[in-house]
């Protein structure tokens, strides 16, 4: 440490479509005196442009509050009104909405690993100056993240934005040739993820384990995506319905996205760890088999080490799609009706970087009068700025520039979605 | 010839490149259309070797400025400004040059907006920006520029 007894992290995020961030850590001597995250986020813009719309409009709305995860959007959405509506969907869709979620974790996980997380453990500014020397990794990474594009590309009509997901199924389901189509694709998405596995477990990792409560989805049978329990391993348990009854959000003065808190017990973690670490005994085989052989058992507590897991639960789904595909019979309608009835549903579903929350109540001519959206990095928000006052005072002898390069890093662990900007942020360094 | 247009429609200005895109296909142009992430760009241009794009970008121009840039000589935005996509566009300039897919031939429309709201309307400026750059790009294309 250079200079005087006052030093200040400053990390200012640039803008991107999904979202703008930034990270504020003042260290005063050998403490860390303040952390700050600062997160603009759209999803409560959104809860106020859903009021006094059709519940039919939900899934196309709520899929442009964000570019990365719009199937997540998506499916909480209809999941919760069909709640409302005390609608059930066909079997058949249930499936298709696996796979639906399937491609989108694909996607996003094959750019978080590849292409914004890996650069940081191999020692490079982005992915770009990565290219140079590891071309072949990011041209996997790339079609990787086609193949996940494909997937949704089939179910949803268009890539971004997808426009099939509907109250009740899909507008159109695809036939069994049009899925058949993409298997040998997903085969080799199937040994690429593989590799991911055993090349992400040979990185370094810095040593550092935190006590999480750990909360996920956790279903009898299935990896969770659309359906489960809210569990914790400190003994949570519930239903979506009671989700506002156990979680509290409140509202900080540094940043414009609620933060979340188990009533009563503090910040929580969601997100590939959570799921890994409640549900690893849902793994199918080859994902399981995957982990075990780079010895990643659960609990696993370092964060850094979620680039590995990321990598195990891309061999999930990528095992997940291909058993979809292979069980797949067209349904007979590929959506029930919705018709208008007044009621409140909620629901949760994981989406590739955490458990994402709705809420949506209707009238009696199926118009929205509240929504509620909690998305995953609010959900998050504030165990990084817990992790980072820990790791932060790790590195109190460290030089304030590779100081602050560390906690950027540190801050991509998670996967926020801010995360698509932190590649180009301006690092602003601030002496007292 | 391959012509993208970049943006999100629910963001105000953010839409123009959309709006190009749309525009072109009103006039029975082929167009395209991205949310400007470096990967799906990057897709887009597989096996093309003449692309135009079109993006909305804040470099401090007034809004509705059109900006024309050579691809192959990535324009100053891309590292001065916080611009919501420039910086996927540029991003996706230098991972296509890494990577050795950068189409022979890129032309970059940039449209400055002023306003990224969620649920805005595009900024009267925009609208007339877009308007001008779907006559140049369609004269182009009769031209065989």
């Amino acid at each position: 440490m250079s200079g005087g007894s006052g030093r200040t992290i400053k990390v200012d995020t640039l803008a991107r479509v999904e979202g703008e961030g930034a990270l504020y850590i003042k260290m005063a001597g050998d403490r860390v005196a303040d952390v700050k995250l600062r997160i603009y986020e759209p999803p409560r813009l959104f809860e106020a442009f859903l009021r006094g719309r059709h519940f039919s409009e939900t899934p196309d709305i709520t899929a442009r509050i964000c570019g990365i995860c719009p199937i997540a959007y998506q499916m909480s959405a209809v999941h919760a009104i069909e709640r409302a509506l005390g609608i059930k969907i066909a079997p058949e869709v249930r499936l298709l909405r696996r796979l639906f979620y399937c491609g989108e974790w694909i996607e996003s996980h094959a750019l978080h690993v590849y292409m914004l997380h890996a650069p940081d453990f191999l020692g490079y500014q982005d992915v770009i100056q990565m290219a140079k020397d590891h071309r072949p990794v990011v041209e996997k990474a790339l079609r990787l993240k086609k193949i996940g594009n494909r997937i949704v590309q089939l179910l949803g009509g268009r890539e971004i934005h997808p426009i099939s997901a509907a109250v009740g199924g899909f507008h159109k389901a695809p036939t069994k040739n049009q899925l058949r189509e993409i298997v040998s694709d997903l085969e080799w998405a199937l040994e690429t993820s593989l590799e991911a596995v055993r090349w992400t477990s040979k990185l370094e990792f810095p040593d550092f384990e935190q006590d999480y409560e750990f909360v996920a989805l956790r279903h009898p049978e299935e990896y969770p995506f659309n359906e489960g329990r809210l569990v914790s391993n400190r003994g949570l348990d519930i239903d979506a319905a009671e989700y506002e009854e156990r979680f509290a959000e409140f509202h900080v003065k540094h940043s414009n996205a609620l933060q979340s808190v188990i009533r009563g017990r503090g910040s929580y973690l969601v997100g590939p760890l959570a799921r890994f670490n409640l549900n690893f005994d849902k793994l199918p085989e080859v994902a399981q088999k995957a982990a075990q052989e780079v010895s990643l058992k659960p609990p696993v507590k370092n964060l850094f080490r979620s680039i590995v897991v990321r990598a195990v639960e891309l061999v999930f789904a990528c095992a997940e799609a291909l058993r979809v595909i292979g069980a797949y019979e067209p349904p007979a309608a590929p959506r029930v009706p919705a018709p208008n009835r007044r009621g409140v549903g909620q629901a949760i579903t994981e989406a590739p970087r955490g458990i994402l929350y709705h809420r949506y109540a209707i009238d009696e001519n199926g118009l929205i009068v509240t929504a509620k959206i909690v998305p995953p990095t609010s959900q998050n928000q504030k165990r990084i700025e817990d992790d980072l006052r820990e790791y932060a005072s790790h590195l109190v002898a460290w030089p304030l520039e590779e100081a602050t390069w560390k906690c950027e890093q540190a801050v991509r662990c998670y996967d926020p979605c801010i995360s698509c900007a932190t590649h180009f942020l301006k690092v602003v360094v601030e002496r007292e | 010839m391959l012509i993208l247009g970049c943006g999100n429609r629910q963001r105000g200005d953010d839409g123009a490149g959309i709006l190009v895109a749309e525009r072109l296909r009103a006039l029975g142009i082929a167009a395209g259309v991205c949310a400007g992430e470096p990967s799906e760009l990057l897709d887009a241009w597989t096996g093309a070797d003449d692309v135009i794009v079109i993006d909305a970008v804040v470099t401090g121009a007034p809004a509705g400025a059109v900006h024309v840039w050579d691809g192959q000589r990535p324009p100053a935005f891309a590292t001065s400004t916080g611009s919501t996509h420039g910086l996927g566009l540029a991003h996706a300039i230098e991972l296509a040059r890494a990577l050795d897919c950068l189409p022979a031939r890129l032309r970059l429309y940039g449209i400055e907006g002023k306003n990224f709201e969620i649920g805005s309307a595009v900024s009267p400026e925009v609208e007339r920006a877009v308007e001008e750059v779907v006559k140049r790009i369609a004269a182009d294309l009769y031209t065989g520029r």
